[in-house]
């Protein structure tokens, strides 16, 4: 046994080289390990995007369907409805859609949809993930006698209104996500799809 | 000692299976060629999958390993309102199946990896017409299903050979299969499509074959690097020892 | 600019003393590693047990995460496996890593077993190390039969079948006995789920268990080496063995050489051959479970035909399923049958060295006819291999005893 080997410094380099080799291959096996967390084939197949025929939706009717798990509520509008929003702008927290993360750029608008026929909206609602009911005639909700129509989040008592846009003073602090879609010939509604252009 | 250990090694490496026969064929598929691949896909396509499913490939995988692309895959594979992300199932009722063929056709996804290709290969190329003129197979006797290529490949019938040296069915076995009608393609171009379905049968086994055939050479040769230091750092440290 | 640097190796001399004050961090890597003498004379042989461990790791991480996508249903599992393969993103890597790992774990025990039989390290004081080695052997095999049934395919779920009712040759209670084991009237979705707990839980917690014992009277009498000469019997003044080196730095960097040995070898069999033609992952194992029809040949994998051999040697059921269990448990004898004055080999007479080899060929040749078919004459040369192995165990008993014996050197050669 003798240390007294003058090559200390081929010692170190090669030691620190071994190490950053090691080191660099250990991190790479755990990519596939990692990965094997993401949706898998089978996840992505069922989260496909969803088609919606429009033309059987009376105006004033909800459907709900389910997107990733998630229930999209598609509304499609009366006049009315259209024409009550922009009133509601002093009772909204957040009446010009400025937080980005809850609509799309295509959907970022006075009535929150491509076509403000239709009202495409993710309703699990925005503060812990209940479904709201809707409850879209004027004063139908007994509670408020001034209610515009809108929705009504039974769990803790969250409003939004027929924009999916939240109002003061409840405990939701956002409103409620636009999900992506896109509408082709204004017929069939694709969620999960942007339009064409549109990132 | 030498001669012992030798004796020993010899006696160990006898092999215990004494090859038969039946030896089969090589295929001499290339699982990696992506024109053959999308050739065999095809006949899969117009031959086989009318009767047999592939329940675990999914279409997307088809159309993005083969580099089909989606439209093609949804054009000439796809039915009715099968989407992309689903396997290729088949519409056809086993019970229905039983009754046509006597049996339900077995599902196709792992078929090369339980059978091998060698044996595919042989299989697909082995119907022949018996004396009833009804379809057999001299790989599978007696199989139900019949020859799906027979305009192609043309009618083999069998040339049997006496294992005791007298004539007669009984105790006789076929010696090889002889054309008594030509087919339409010539025998070459015939085992080149049969080749190029089983390529496609053994990608549907297994199509993270490609990848791993891919990303395998890379690991090594990274290993090869690591191994390599590895070695330097011992040496290194081991002229301490020595 | 030296200031700086001295305070952060000031601080960090006070975190690690903070730690060690309470948790024996230093003690553990100085008793272990780096203050652990083991004798410079480690041959090719000594990478096994090292190897043992990595493979050991590489199941339960790869088990891990198979276990999160794997169903352990008789509806499910099947293709769930192939749900692995395909649709999980990487699954096939982890997949194969995982199956490739089971023979590689046995290749490895296999040769770091013969290793122990070579130098005799399993001769006092190391028969607690021997013992504890063989408990893994046993327990390893329990855990790869029962991981190898849950792919239910027509592998699984026959060579299920057979190996359980080996223990329906017990008399009176053999019967109940395989109806307790499976569950049910049949292999079925009871057993598959027992067995896939008995699979990720219980036994890799005992056979963690097994190898810190293992380690652990190891590290109390220390390493056997090739010359089978005891290091600790001379030491030098400063009390060090003067035939030890400490295992870190110098056998770790060794071994660190070795892993990246076995990866190679391990990553080509991934990549290009993980079926390995057909002994790692059987062609019939392609096919799913079904309980109306048994594949024409079943055999069990490669690392258990040895023993499968011995059992359909013998014409009786009972003495057949006998035979075999003495098979593995005359190993268990060897530090008690081995009488010789040298533990290693290479100090033993020529009858020894013959008596070894022949062991060793009775060992892989009956591997082989385990594989074959059971004709006759695969059944004859059975028996005679069969003879032999048995033969070892009591021509050591009196070979090792009175055959002559060549000097031990004092010190420790290469």
């Amino acid at each position: 046994m003798s240390n007294d080997g003058a090559n200390k410094d081929r010692r170190r380099f090669l030691l620190a080289t071994t190490s950053v080799v090691g080191a660099v291959g250990a991190g790479l096996a755990a990519v596939p390990f990692i990965k094997s967390w993401q949706p898998s084939a089978r996840a992505q197949a069922a989260g496909a995007p969803v088609e919606v025929d429009l033309t059987k939706l009376e105006p004033g009717q909800l459907l709900t369907v389910e997107w990733r798990g998630r229930a999209i509520g598609i509304l499609r509008r009366t006049q009315e409805m259209l024409d009550g929003l922009p009133a509601l702008a002093d009772r909204l927290r957040d009446p010009d859609s400025e937080v980005v993360d809850q609509q799309p750029g295509y959907a970022k608008n006075q009535y929150r949809s491509i076509n403000p026929d239709y009202l495409v909206l993710n309703i699990n609602c925005t503060h812990l993930g209940c479904v709201p009911q809707v409850l879209p005639q004027p004063g139908s909700f007994n509670w408020e006698p001034d209610w515009p129509g809108g929705f009504f989040c039974p769990c803790h008592k969250s409003k939004f209104d027929l924009a999916g846009r939240v109002f003061k003073g409840v405990p939701a602090p956002t409103n409620l996500i636009v999900p992506p879609y896109s509408i082709i010939d204004n017929r069939t509604l694709i969620i999960g799809v942007d339009p064409q252009g549109a990132a | 000692m030498r001669k012992i250990s030798l004796i020993l090694l010899l006696i160990a490496s006898v092999p215990v299976w004494a090859s038969g026969g039946g030896e089969l064929e090589h295929s001499g598929v290339n699982v990696t060629d992506i024109a053959s691949l999308q050739r065999g896909a095809a006949t899969f396509r117009d031959y086989c999958f009318g009767c047999h499913s592939a329940n675990y490939v999914r279409y997307q995988r088809l159309a993005d390993d083969l580099k089909l692309g989606e439209d093609y895959v949804k054009q000439y594979f796809m039915r009715g309102t099968t989407k992309i992300g689903d396997t290729m199932s088949i519409a056809m009722d086993p019970a229905d199946a039983e009754v046509w063929f006597g049996k339900t056709p077995p599902d196709l996804s792992l078929a090369a990896r339980s059978r091998s290709t060698d044996w595919l290969f042989a299989y697909m190329r082995s119907f022949y017409r018996d004396q009833n003129g009804e379809w057999n197979n001299s790989i599978f006797p007696d199989v139900s299903m019949p020859n799906v290529f027979w305009r192609e490949q043309g009618i083999l019938e069998p040339v049997y050979e006496s294992a005791g040296g007298h004539g007669g069915n009984a105790g006789s076995h076929i010696a090889r299969l002889e054309m008594v009608e030509a087919g339409t393609m010539e025998p070459e171009a015939f085992d080149a499509k049969i080749r190029d379905l089983v390529a496609f049968l053994e990608y549907m086994g297994e199509p993270a074959k490609l990848k791993r055939k891919a990303v395998g050479w890379k690991v090594i040769l990274f290993l090869a690097l690591f191994a390599f230091l590895a070695y330097l750092l011992k040496a290194e440290y081991w002229r301490d020892v020595h | 600019m030296a200031k700086p640097a001295s305070a952060i190796a000031k601080n960090w001399d006070a975190l690690c003393n903070w730690v060690d004050t309470r948790l024996p961090v230093s003690s553990f890597w100085r008793d272990h590693l780096s203050g652990y003498y083991a004798p410079k004379n480690f041959n090719f042989w000594y990478f096994f047990g090292s190897l043992a461990l990595l493979v050991l790791v590489n199941q339960i991480v790869t088990g891990i995460f198979l276990t999160m996508h794997y169903k352990p249903s008789a509806e499910e599992a099947f293709a769930s496996v192939e749900y692995i393969m395909r649709d999980v993103d990487w699954g096939w890597l982890i997949r194969y890593m995982h199956s490739t790992g089971a023979s590689a774990f046995f290749i490895v025990i296999y040769l770091h077993m013969f290793r122990g039989l070579m130098y005799g390290s399993y001769r006092k004081p190391r028969e607690l190390i021997w013992t504890f080695g063989m408990l893994i052997y046993l327990l390893l095999m329990a855990e790869a039969f029962m991981g190898y049934v849950l792919p239910w395919g027509q592998m699984s779920y026959w060579g299920a079948q057979v190996i359980i009712s080996l223990f329906g040759a017990i008399p009176k209670i053999g019967e109940p006995l395989t109806e307790w084991i499976r569950g049910d009237y049949f292999i079925a979705d009871a057993t598959l789920n027992r067995f896939f707990a008995l699979h990720v839980i219980a036994l890799p917690l005992a056979l963690l268990g097994l190898v810190v014992l293992h380690l652990a009277a190891l590290h109390q009498v220390g390493s056997n080496n090739p010359d089978g000469i005891e290091i600790k019997q001379n030491k030098g003044a400063d009390g060090v063995p003067v035939d030890g080196i400490p295992f870190h730095p110098y056998y770790t960097v060794k071994d660190i050489f070795g892993v990246a040995m076995f990866l190679l070898l391990f990553a080509f069999v991934i990549f290009y051959a993980p079926e390995l033609g057909g002994l790692f992952l059987e062609h019939d194992n392609f096919v799913p479970a079904n309980v109306l029809a048994t594949p024409e040949h079943i055999k069990p994998v490669w690392y258990f035909t040895p023993f499968y051999a011995i059992l359909r040697a013998v014409p009786d059921k009972l003495f057949g399923v006998i035979l075999m269990g003495l098979a593995i448990a005359a190993l268990f004898l060897l530090p008690w049958l081995d009488r010789s004055r040298v533990k290693s080999i290479r100090y033993k007479g020529w009858a020894s060295k013959l008596l070894l080899a022949v062991f060793a060929v009775a060992f892989v040749r009956l591997g082989m006819l385990g594989m074959g078919e059971g004709t006759i004459a695969q059944t004859l040369e059975s028996r005679f291999w069969t003879f032999v192995y048995f033969a070892y165990f009591v021509l050591l008993w009196f070979i090792s005893k009175y055959e002559k014996t060549k000097p031990v050197p004092e010190r420790v050669t290469h």
